[in-house]
């Protein structure tokens, strides 16, 4: 009956379309994050030269960059969807997306994939922007990987969250400054949580952030400050708790569909 | 392939309507926003190949009707069905037999048009093949010299444009139009008017809301009337139009004519030199009237008819109604 479409071609032009938006302001949406990036990485690893990593044969700096890179993973995922959910929403030109034959599940796949696109995009400028002065090794692939998708993902869907419930770009920014930027900073980027107080260590052990991290390390060096397996579950978790509310409000028309 | 796809202003070839289905059948749709009804059990059904002109004061419900049917509205409670399809089950089916301009400007500031109507037929699952018809719909909007333009840079009436080529880029077969001729120049209104009366008389349903009843007269063979989220009637422009009996005639009399004292009671108006006469469709003919001129060997410089318009029509039946 309606052979003559595609079912596909409406999702890979939202996606397209998602992609187009942020590498046409990619001075923004790249270069920004990874300068900043590169000024923690400088500032810390100069300030705290010399420190130990609490891990055996990495040097401090070894142990930032990985915690810095999910940081950007963390904040340009979240940025991606929140903002571009938002500025159409306010500009009124989601219409054209809600009006469109496409699904929930094809309308939030195309919004996290360009998301994830963008903050890999980061990921690798960034380890090639170090690589010169920090040697990194990956010594799990998979896991890396692994944690990169569930991270990303969680804080793509997050940030589609934000966009639908935000009535102001403050909402928006007051979400990214109270919530994720103070969640990604105590949750072990520049140091082990092994080196907190006990009653610290243990209230970072409810970071979700903490996981994230600390698992995308343990891609790195093969060793983190949790096993494994407990932040790929942490990340999993995390994922499909958030995209099932994401989800669910994208069925519903939450705020979207008046 | 069939002689369709090539470009021509032919839309009937997008699969999937149901036979002998209506292309929309409401039924009993109903959307309250907090105490007020925007929709109120709201039934309506236009036929295929239909012109329909839907119209209501502000604030009527018409908006929220047309945005039930594409999907930015969730009614409450009710069914729509466009070509035979229900708008929510099988959604899919039904928006791409729908095209909407909605009533609201909105445009994507990041992209050029010929981007914003290539996006647009991705949606709905349009490849390269659309490029003939896009080109033609660039061609018939006359964005030709705008194609390569940022939508930020496009005048009100251009973006208005680019919207009515958006829901036409995938020749849906049934077409809704929020108040397309709202702010725009007597050039597109005109281009508008032809084109809507093309793709009509090439099988595409047309469903239009205006407030210049004028338009809605010209151009719709079935006309509905919505206040307070009701359908109040539905008829044909003629026997819409046939349901005020007067009939008015204006003369222009030379200075100082005077009109017999037989007509006076008729006068509607008088303005420099002219009277109105409203007449009854039934009760005063025009010849008695043109009889008694004569008798008094009134000197008649000018005169003509005129109908009764839907504006009338449609003051009588809401305003008229409200302060009744
Ligand atoms: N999102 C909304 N929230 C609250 N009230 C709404 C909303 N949308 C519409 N309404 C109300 O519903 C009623 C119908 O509005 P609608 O936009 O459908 O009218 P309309 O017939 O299109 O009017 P117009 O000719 O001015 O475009 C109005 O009273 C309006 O205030
Ligand atoms: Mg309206």
């Amino acid at each position: 009956m309606a052979e003559a479409y595609s079912d596909v071609r409406g999702f890979r032009t939202l996606l397209a379309k998602e992609i187009r938006r942020f590498v046409s302001v990619i001075g923004q949406t790249v270069t920004a994050p990874v300068v900043t990036a590169l000024l923690y990485l400088v500032v810390f690893a100069q300030a705290l030269r010399g420190q130990p990593s609490s891990y055996p044969d990495v040097s401090y700096t070894q142990f930032l960059v990985p915690g810095l890179i999910m940081m950007s993973v963390l904040q340009n995922a979240f940025a991606n969807t929140s903002s571009s959910l938002t500025q159409s929403k306010f500009m009124g030109n989601l219409v054209f997306v809600l009006m469109a034959p496409l699904s929930t599940l094809e309308i939030f796949g195309a919004y996290v994939l360009a998301a994830l696109l963008r903050a890999a995009l980061v990921v690798v400028v960034l380890i090639a922007a170090t690589w010169p002065f920090v040697h990194l090794v990956i010594e799990r692939p998979l896991a890396l990987i692994a944690m990169f998708l569930l991270a990303g993902g969680t804080l793509a869907a997050l940030g589609m969250i934000g966009g639908i419930v935000a009535t102001k770009f403050d909402h928006l920014a007051a979400f990214q400054n109270f919530v994720v930027m103070p969640l990604s900073f105590l949750s072990g980027v520049f140091y082990s949580i092994h080196s907190l107080p006990p009653f610290w260590e243990q209230v970072s052990r409810f970071n979700p952030f903490f996981y994230l991290i600390d698992g995308f390390r343990y891609g790195f060096f093969g060793v983190g400050d949790a096993p494994i397996l407990h932040s790929l579950l942490w990340g999993l978790g995390c994922f499909l708790l958030v995209s099932t509310v994401c989800i669910t409000m994208l069925k519903t028309g939450y705020k979207l569909r008046a | 392939m069939d002689a369709r796809s090539q470009s021509s202003i032919a839309t009937g070839n997008v699969p999937g309507g149901v036979a002998d289905a209506p292309a929309l059948d409401i039924v009993a749709v109903s959307k309250r926003y907090g105490d007020v009804h925007a929709l109120d059990g709201l039934d309506l059904r236009i036929e295929c190949g239909e012109y329909f002109g839907l119209l209501g004061p502000n604030g009527a419900g018409k908006s929220t009707l047309i945005n039930s049917i594409s999907g930015l509205v969730r009614p409450d409670s009710g069914s729509i069905r466009v070509l035979g399809h229900d708008n929510r089950s099988e959604f899919r089916v039904a928006r791409r037999l729908l095209g909407v301009v909605p009533q609201e400007l909105v445009f994507d500031p990041f992209f050029k048009v010929e981007d914003v109507l290539r996006i647009q037929a991705g949606y709905y699952g349009c490849g390269p093949e659309a490029q003939p018809w896009i080109e033609e719909l660039i061609q018939r909007l006359d964005l030709g010299f705008k194609r390569r333009a940022s939508m930020r840079t496009l005048s009100g009436g251009q973006k208005r444009r680019v919207m009515i080529a958006q829901a036409l880029v995938h020749r849906p077969q049934v077409v809704i139009l929020d108040e397309p001729t709202a702010g725009v120049d007597v050039e597109l209104r005109r281009t508008l008017w032809k084109f809507t009366r093309e793709l009509n008389a090439a099988g595409t349903t047309i469903v239009l809301t205006t407030h210049y009843l004028d338009e809605a007269q010209a151009l719709c063979h079935r006309i509905a009337i919505v206040d307070h989220g009701k359908l109040k009637l539905v008829e044909t422009t003629e026997a819409l139009l046939a349901r005020n009996p007067w009939r008015f005639l204006q003369l222009k009399l030379a200075a100082g004519t005077v009109l017999p004292a037989v007509l006076e009671p008729l006068v509607a108006s008088r303005t420099n030199g002219s009277v109105e006469l409203k007449l009854h469709r039934d009760e005063h003919s025009i010849g008695e009237v043109m009889a008694a001129l004569k008798a008094a060997d009134v000197d008649i410089l000018d005169m003509h008819t005129r109908e009764p318009r839907l504006e009338d029509v449609f003051i009588d039946l809401t305003y008229g109604a409200r302060n009744g």
